[in-house]
């Protein structure tokens, strides 16, 4: 049997506004429990919900940013659930008519260029957390703690079309939206605080049947590695229990990073009657075109219009772009750098920012911004190598001295303090490849018995006596001058 | 009877009082603690602070003292106890939340309390204002007191009292579907809902958000008035709170102006104040269902204003009989979801024994909330339960638009304002047993289509009919206004009562036979 | 449209209320009489017309004010402390309920 899989994700995003979406309590992580919730986050009696306009302009601008229509009006309804970490029990969303639909987000995936349509992106509000110690509760009984701290900080929820085909996609998927939200400025992707939580409804069919199989809600899922198992599991799980003859439940799980299984959530046994109903408390949301007009203008150039700007005026290709366009800060970086540079030096910039400066910013867990090499110090090491006063080798070493702040940091100081000028000097050379030559008859004696291999190992003695400053251009062309004379 | 009632038949009277020191404001609060105390069966406070309320007291005589004083400043009030106070505890008349102590004092609590006015406790109610006789109240039922045995009205039950028993000079109450006019109507006092929006709900317990609006309750229209015009303003923290009023900005002043220029504007007209003012009485109003001696009272009102100028105008209101199950769908299906928060979790009764979580969740809240408010939870959670949604929830939302329209057709282009009764009858018995939970429902006829249109509406006595006991008992006149016309609807009201003095009469003090 | 007892089960713990056995049979009746006087609704004839959630939304727009995006109640311990003077169940600042399984 042939199966097909279907994935769709529905994303929670926290934005990144300083109060909640309705009320004015602070959203910063990881303070002392119940320190960030007020009258209105404790759903005390008489509280009301008042909306944050920076939620409503981050919504905007995803949505811009992914090509959707922004709903001139939406409304925000109640959800109504029993649950201690949601103090209304109910949980202001929305349901009919969300503040994006649409849209679509495109990226690679194996170097594949992939499409991924969205049906729609809602504001409503997070709950707050249950931590499932053994507090002693009023009659000594083991109980759960409740901080509300979460408790109506604001949520993007950004729902895919369930078309997906692959945990690769998926992911590829995940890693583009969370890209683009961090992009944008409205998130601050930090997953391990959950900032960016990953629901997959994940089913199975038959190839070439029209009907969706039954999908499973795995909630909750906040690594990238974690969404790729936790897919592979559940669609294993659902292959081998339907050619057991069995039938895939209908229900929410979730992954189990520990057993790297997932596994069905015992609570919610209400079937989902939410009762769902416009709020009372909130009227509709109107945006006018002037507003996202607004917004429009004030948003950053999008990776993917950057990438295929970059592309063209650089002759970059989409894997050069992909890793430059990869944040803002990088792409900042490259222009500066690319900047003062002669024309036409796009891809030197680009080995040398996707190679060096990533490989030494990994090395030593740093980013961007903590970078010791500055873009325009970065530019004009590169100068000199376009301009032939460094081997792309030596300039290699300037860069590790320009690392460590040598010289401070710049590239000239260093070659000057160093004397790693490249020779350039044909007679200098000349002098380099005399010497080797009359040093190193055997080589030359199977050079010209025909192996070719002696070449090179001429080229590296005359590299080395020259302690890898020759020009290797030079290099070749006087050995050659001198051998084949 | 008590000084209130003997000495100050309404606030300008105390007012001058106070700035000529013939009292003080401490005085006034030490007799109105002890007479509050006297009259302890009336059960209309459900909680005091004496000291919070001398303090109040005695800053208000410091105001005055330093010649400061503002219109309410030393003007004794109570809030009913819907209404959140960091100083009294807060109940909502309910068990679930016995004992609850707000760390927020409502809009409406503060604006007052800046306005200098004199706290002196809370006030009975219907559990989350849900009844229309205080008698679903977790505290005992409040009492009429022009008759011990008979209801105050509800849900306002316990204002109504306070002010009717000359207890305090003017209350807060809330009206949902009726509950400020109706008591006020029974205990023969004047009360008010204005235009929804126009007074903030932040910190008034939500019953249905949609349909509930502050609004005071007194002894005359105008004192309503000074009332209304310091509890009406645009509050930040309510998203449904008004901004502007047909352009002009709702704050402190708009009421006292609409009203001073509408007064103004009858006074021109000499003996006949209400010349060109055109009156529509719904046919809808004066069917079967209503009380004879009540339409006496109401169309003898109704002949009054025109002996003053005015003109009679028949109008339907079709869509009437509708508000009844249109609000008994919508009301229980707002105050469904309002009410869920009451989980034992962060505040409120929490049962002694329980299994887990949903066994501790239900059993506390099934044992805090009464009957009534059970019953209507039920309800809701039904109209807006998966497959009925549309045919109740929604449909009873059209039928509202239609009730809204059914106003809009008439209110200018035929008529100025409407006029008709507030209950089809007097205060009924206490403890009458009904046979079926709809059929106290069925008395709202009157009052509950001004909260689905959110129209202001106010009742004021005007007359009397018999009763229990072949009593005498108040009957009230609703006058209705279209949107912010609140400074309209109590102008008129303040003629009729220069022109009348039903609402001078004052109920027989009763001491011994307290029930 | 009659109401079953099931549907007053269902209804009941939806709603997070514990109905005795005879409360049951109660409520259930009551609710019976409660939609017969409801069920006048739906023979009205609403086609085409809009439901009404805000009223005044019938002589003007009503729409959502914002506010803007700043912390104005920054919270804090001894916040904290009044705002969570009422609970039944508190330990170091947490809210207690009995062990919620997941």
């Amino acid at each position: 049997m042939n199966w097909e899989v279907v994935i769709g994700l529905e994303t929670h995003v926290q934005l990144s506004t300083v109060s909640k979406i309705f009320s004015g309590s602070p959203t910063r992580y990881g303070s002392a429990p119940n320190t960030q919730a007020n009258a209105v986050d404790m759903a005390l009696p008489g509280s009301l919900p008042v909306l944050n306009r920076g939620a409503v302009e981050r919504a905007i601008q995803f949505g811009l940013a992914i090509g959707a229509e922004i709903s001139p009006r939406s409304i925000f309804a109640r959800k109504n659930y029993f649950y201690p970490d949601s103090p209304k029990n109910y949980q202001i969303s929305q349901f009919e008519i969300p503040v994006v639909l649409g849209g679509s987000l495109s990226f690679l995936v194996d170097g594949q260029p992939t499409t991924i349509n969205l049906t729609r992106a809602h504001l409503e509000e997070d709950a707050g957390k249950s931590l499932h110690d053994n507090f002693p509760g009023p009659h000594g009984e083991a109980s759960t703690g409740i901080d509300l701290n979460r408790s109506g900080t604001p949520l993007l929820e950004i729902v895919t079309e369930p078309e997906m085909r692959s945990a690769a996609q998926a992911v590829a998927y995940a890693r583009t939206l969370h890209n683009l939200v961090v992009w944008l400025g409205i998130c601050d992707g930090n997953m391990q605080e959950g900032s960016f939580r990953i629901d997959a409804n994940v089913s199975v069919r038959p190839f070439g049947q029209k009907e969706f199989g039954t999908r499973t809600e795995t909630k909750n899922v906040n690594s990238f590695r974690f969404l790729e198992r936790a897919i592979l599991f559940e669609v294993q799980r659902q292959i081998e229990l339907i050619e057991d003859g069995g039938k895939v439940v209908q229900e929410t799980r979730l992954y189990d990073s520990d057993r790297d299984e997932t596994r069905s959530m015992r609570s919610k046994e209400d079937a989902h009657d939410y009762r769902y109903f416009p709020d009372p408390d909130l009227p509709p949301l109107v945006i006018s075109p002037e507003w996202v007009a607004q917004v429009k203008a004030g948003m950053p150039e999008l990776p993917q219009q950057l990438s295929e700007r970059f592309a063209k005026t650089y002759g970059l290709t989409a894997v050069d772009t992909l890793q430059i366009c990869h944040n803002r800060e990088t792409a900042a970086y490259f222009e500066v750098v690319v900047g003062n540079l002669p024309e036409n030096q796009g891809k030197l910039a680009a080995n040398w920012l996707n190679g060096e400066v990533l490989a030494a910013l990994n090395r030593d867990n740093l980013d961007l911004g903590a970078c010791p090499v500055k873009a325009l110090q970065l530019a004009a090491l590169l100068t000199r190598i376009i301009d032939g006063t460094l081997s792309n080798k030596i300039a290699r070493e300037v860069f590790a001295s320009m690392w460590v702040g040598e010289s401070g940091g710049e590239p000239d100081a260093i070659i000057e303090a160093k004397g790693l000028k490249q020779i350039n000097d044909s007679s200098a050379i000349d002098a380099l490849v005399d010497s080797v030559l009359a040093a190193h008859p055997a080589i030359v004696e199977e050079y010209r018995a025909g192996k070719q291999k002696a070449f090179n190992s001429l080229v590296g003695q005359v590299m080395k006596a020259g302690q890898g400053k020759a020009n290797p251009q030079h290099v070749n062309d006087a050995l050659k001058r001198r051998l084949d004379a | 009877m008590t000084q209130i009632l003997k000495d100050f038949p309404n606030i300008a009277s105390l007012r001058s009082a106070l700035d000529a020191r013939k009292i003080s404001a401490v005085e006034l609060t030490h007799t109105l603690l002890k007479e509050i105390a006297a009259q302890n069966a009336l059960n209309a406070f459900v909680d005091l602070n004496p000291e919070l309320s001398l303090e109040q007291a005695k800053t208000a005589d410091q105001t005055i003292a330093d010649g400061n004083a503002q219109t309410l400043t030393g003007i004794p009030i109570a809030h009913k106890d819907i209404f959140v106070t960091k100083g009294w505890q807060t109940t909502a008349g309910s068990n679930i939340l016995k004992g609850y102590k707000s760390p927020f004092d409502a809009h409406v609590v503060e604006q007052l309390l800046q306005a200098g006015t004199v706290s002196l406790g809370k006030l009975n109610c219907d559990e989350f204002a849900m009844g229309s006789g205080n008698e679903n109240s977790a505290f005992g039922p409040a009492h009429n007191p022009w008759h011990p045995q008979v209801v105050p009205g509800g849900s306002s039950g316990g204002s109504a009292a306070a002010v009717a028993a000359g207890l305090v000079m003017a209350a807060t109450g809330t009206d949902t579907g009726g509950s400020v006019r109706q008591p006020a109507s029974l205990c023969g006092i004047s009360g008010i809902k204005p235009t929804y929006g126009t007074i903030s709900r932040y910190g008034m317990i939500a019953y249905a958000s949609s349909l509930d609006q502050a609004g005071p309750m007194a002894r005359s229209a105008h004192d309503l008035m000074l009332m209304l015009d310091t509890m009406s303003g645009f509050d930040t923290r309510d998203a449904t709170s008004i901004q502007t009023c047909r352009g002009v900005g709702n704050q402190i002043g708009r009421v006292k102006q609409d009203f001073t220029q509408h007064a103004q504007h009858i006074a021109q007209h000499g003996a006949k104040p209400f010349s060109g003012l055109r009156i529509g009485v719904p046919e809808e109003y004066f069917g079967s269902g209503l009380d004879n001696g009540v339409a006496k009272a109401v169309m003898a009102a109704i002949v009054q204003f025109e002996a003053l100028g005015a003109q009679k105008v028949s109008i339907s209101l079709p869509h009437t009989r509708l508000s009844i199950p249109a609000y008994y769908v919508i009301a229980p299906a707002e105050a469904s979801s309002n009410l869920a928060r009451y989980d034992a979790i962060r505040y409120g009764h929490r049962t002694e024994q329980y299994t887990d979580l949903t066994d501790m969740t239900a059993r506390s809240r099934s044992e805090g909330f009464g009957a009534e408010v059970q019953r209507r939870i039920m309800v809701g959670t039904y109209v807006l339960s998966h497959g009925y949604y549309d045919a109740y929830y929604l449909q009873a939302q059209r039928i509202r638009r239609l009730i809204a329209q059914d106003y809009q057709a008439v209110l200018g282009s035929k008529c100025d304002i409407i006029l008709g009764p507030v209950n089809p009858t007097v205060a009924t018995p206490m403890g009458e047993k009904n046979q079926s939970p709809t059929a106290a429902w069925l008395a709202d006829i009157y009052t509950l289509s001004l909260n689905l249109a959110g129209l202001p509406g106010m009742s004021i006595p005007c007359g009397f009919a018999p009763g229990f006991d072949g009593q005498d008992l108040p009957v009230g006149l609703q006058l209705i206004g279209n949107y912010f016309e609140e400074g309209q609807l109590l102008a008129l009201a303040h003629q009729f009562q220069l022109a009348t003095d039903w609402h001078l009469r004052r109920p027989e003090p009763r001491t011994g036979d307290q029930a | 449209m009659a109401i079953t007892a099931s549907d007053t089960a269902r209804i009941a713990k939806l709603a997070r209320l514990r109905l005795s056995a005879d409360a049951q049979q109660q409520a259930n009746d009551e609710l019976n009489q409660i939609f017969e006087l409801i069920a006048e609704l739906q023979a009205v004839d609403t086609k085409g017309i809009e439901p009404l959630a805000h009223p005044l939304s019938i002589i003007e727009e009503v729409s959502l004010r914002l506010r803007d995006d700043a912390v104005t109640a920054p919270g804090g311990l001894t916040e904290r402390a009044t705002l969570m003077q009422n609970a039944p169940g508190q330990h170091e600042g947490l809210f207690l309920v009995p062990k919620v399984l997941d």
